[in-house]
């Protein structure tokens, strides 16, 4: 075996500018979808992290007649007591935050512009705020006191020409189906980097909240954050919600998973087709190989090479140029994900609704995504190489002794 | 003992719809420890019949033997088999694996069959001994002469210790001086060992070398004499 490696090794250095192209082919396909591979875990990542953080969280609880899509303030739609029922749950050792939120649908005004707005009233204690919170670009947060003070985004900031200390005016629903309007001074100006929610979401503390809408110590949800996304399904069993109904981030967020599914089944195809190319090139390779080398397959035939280690032969300079490939592609790979995780993609506005993206992708490479792609990468030389091998194990040693002719 | 046998041996070389005899009914029987050349001019059949005695290739029609082992319809693989230990090559292009040296050359029929590094340590290096070439152990065939490297794939032929030796041509591509010291080694080890040695030739000089000389013409057998003492003069 290590003779047979030997040979190999050697055999590439005949023509060393074309084995290292080859294997150059390879680690540059192996680097591209180790990228591609990073930039769509990253994505994903990104988006269910800011959903999960931004929108849903890992659990909801709701009346079981809440309507998320009818944002419904009526109070048989609503949790009652919430802050009570937040703090049992928050006890529980699995939950890192528990708070109540209510949301209403209103309009923001300023001037002549007006933006439609989904109004969130929020615990200003509690550790889900942190987003925002991190997220402040100017003015400070809520508190828990503050009665005529709002959280905005920067995006509507900048649409209203609006600063810390301005006033905006917001048309908000209530609970009993008419509208109310109310002057509040902006405190602070967010951004969570994902432009079409903080263009659209404005914060007041619950109180505040509760009072214009006429929800008066109620919340539409019990938002809820857990240590680990894993315990998701013991806290639900945990929570015994009697009529209340709970509700999981894979529910809630079934447009990010199956954006994943697609994202993953899109990536294969763009796989299969980096590696044919890569392919390819390896075959053209060991094939060029064969028809040089015809005359000496001939020679190791008559000497009594059977065609199963001519064949291994060949196999043993695809494995060589294969490790080689992958070598140059961690190496270029490597590069290309430390710059794309650090510094990353700007992707813009491209946020849809129910998925929230920031405008900026950071690559995450998993060390599974980089066993399977090198394991991958080395499976496609190997196969790459079945065809020249058996090109040359099927040689006749009298035609191969004559450099195939005869 | 005969070391090959063929019996009514046919080949025919089909391209598209011409065929070419190269080949018709050869019978011949080569006893062990011949020194024998098969002369002949060019397309007279010579290298064809080595390749049958070789196992190389496969007749039309006819059976060979080799060992007593009928070869006429084996696969690839079982030739290779054969071939392996029981027969060695010389080429008249001197065949040698240009990135192997010299010693890995003469090594490759042992690694293949299975000799330990040990035995296979001893045997090159006695081999490349018996044709002069111990310095040389480690230069690959470009950095030889022509002389050299024939010798080289003589020392291969006989490493794994063949019951026959084929050479085809083995003094063409050399000069006189090289192609006489090709010879006079190949008579030795013959001598020495008791190998079989059958090569094809058209060069008189390499003839009367030989103890046994068969001549071929067109395909056919045309006379099969026994020298009793060889006249090397080259």
């Amino acid at each position: 075996m290590l003779q047979l490696f030997k040979l190999a090794f050697r055999n590439l250095g005949r023509n060393r500018r074309r084995s290292f192209f080859s294997a150059l082919a390879l680690g540059m396909g192996l680097a591209i979808l180790l990228l591609m591979a990073s930039v769509l875990d990253g994505e994903m990542r990104q988006a269910m992290e800011g959903t999960i953080r931004l929108q849903s969280g890992h659990l909801q609880v709701r009346a079981s007649t809440y309507n998320e899509d009818r944002t419904s303030l009526a109070w048989e739609d609503l949790i009652e007591k919430p802050d009570e029922m937040a703090r049992k749950i928050a006890s529980l050792e699995p939950v890192a935050a528990a708070t109540p939120r209510l949301f209403a649908s209103g309009i923001a005004m300023s001037g002549d512009k007006s933006q439609g707005v989904r109004v969130i009233g929020i615990d200003p204690a509690s550790a889900a705020n942190e987003p925002y919170i991190k997220g402040l670009v100017n003015g400070e947060f809520l508190k828990s006191d503050d009665r005529d003070g709002i959280l905005i985004g920067l995006p509507l900031a900048e649409k209203f020409d609006l600063n810390v200390g301005d006033r905006l005016s917001l048309l908000i629903n209530t609970s009993d189906g008419s509208v109310d309007t109310q002057n509040f001074v902006i405190r602070g100006i967010y951004s969570t980097r994902t432009t079409p929610y903080d263009k659209s979401t404005v914060f007041l503390t619950l109180a505040k909240a509760q009072a214009i809408t006429r929800t008066e110590n109620h919340a539409s949800i019990i938002f809820i954050l857990l240590k680990d996304r894993a315990q998701t399904e013991a806290v639900v069993n945990a929570l015994q919600a009697g009529s209340l109904q709970v509700k999981t981030w894979m529910q809630m967020n079934e447009l990010v998973l199956q954006t994943e599914q697609f994202a993953d089944a899109y990536m294969i195809v763009l796989f299969l087709i980096v590696l044919a190319i890569t392919a390819t090139v390896i075959v053209n390779t060991l094939v060029m190989a064969v028809f040089e080398r015809t005359r000496e397959i001939g020679i190791l035939s008559a000497i009594g090479m059977r065609s199963s280690r001519i064949m291994a032969m060949f196999f043993a300079e695809s494995v060589l140029l294969g490790i080689g490939g992958i070598v140059i592609g961690l190496i270029l790979g490597g590069l290309m994900v430390v710059y794309a995780a650090n510094i990353g993609f700007y992707i813009g506005n491209m946020g849809v609704s129910g998925m929230l993206l920031g405008d900026r992708i950071y690559a995450h490479l998993t060390l599974g995504d980089t066993i399977t792609l090198t394991i991958t990468a080395l499976v496609v030389a190997l196969l790459a190489a079945l065809y020249p091998a058996l090109l040359a194990a099927r040689m006749e040693p009298v035609q191969a002794l004559h450099g195939g002719k005869k | 003992m005969e070391v090959v046998k063929t019996e009514n041996v046919s080949r025919i070389y089909k391209v598209g719809e011409v065929e070419t005899i190269a080949l018709r009914d050869v019978s011949l029987s080569i006893e062990n420890g011949e020194f024998t050349a098969l002369i002949g001019p060019s397309g007279s059949g010579k290298t064809t019949l080595l390749q049958l005695l070789g196992c190389l290739d496969q007749p039309t029609s006819g059976r060979v033997w080799i060992n007593g082992q009928d070869v006429s319809r084996l696969n690839r693989n079982q030739r290779a088999d054969v071939r392996r230990g029981t027969i060695g090559f010389i080429f008249q292009f001197f065949a040698l694996i240009p990135t192997l040296t010299a010693y890995e050359n003469v090594e490759m029929p042992l690694l293949l069959n299975g000799h330990a590094p040990s035995q296979r340590r001893e045997r090159v290096m006695q081999l490349l001994e018996a044709v002069g070439l111990t310095d040389r152990a480690n230069n690959r065939p470009d950095q030889l002469s022509g002389g050299q490297q024939q010798r080289v794939a003589i020392a291969r032929a006989l490493a794994p210790n063949p019951s026959l030796i084929l050479a085809d041509e083995p003094t063409a591509n050399l000069d006189t001086p090289n192609g006489k010291q090709i010879m006079e080694i190949m008579e030795r080890l013959n001598r020495e060992t008791g190998v079989t040695f059958v090569f094809a030739t058209h060069d008189p000089r390499v003839i009367q070398f030989a103890r046994r000389v068969v001549a071929l013409s067109d395909g056919l057998i045309s006379s099969d004499t026994v020298i009793e003492q060889a006249a090397p003069v080259v």
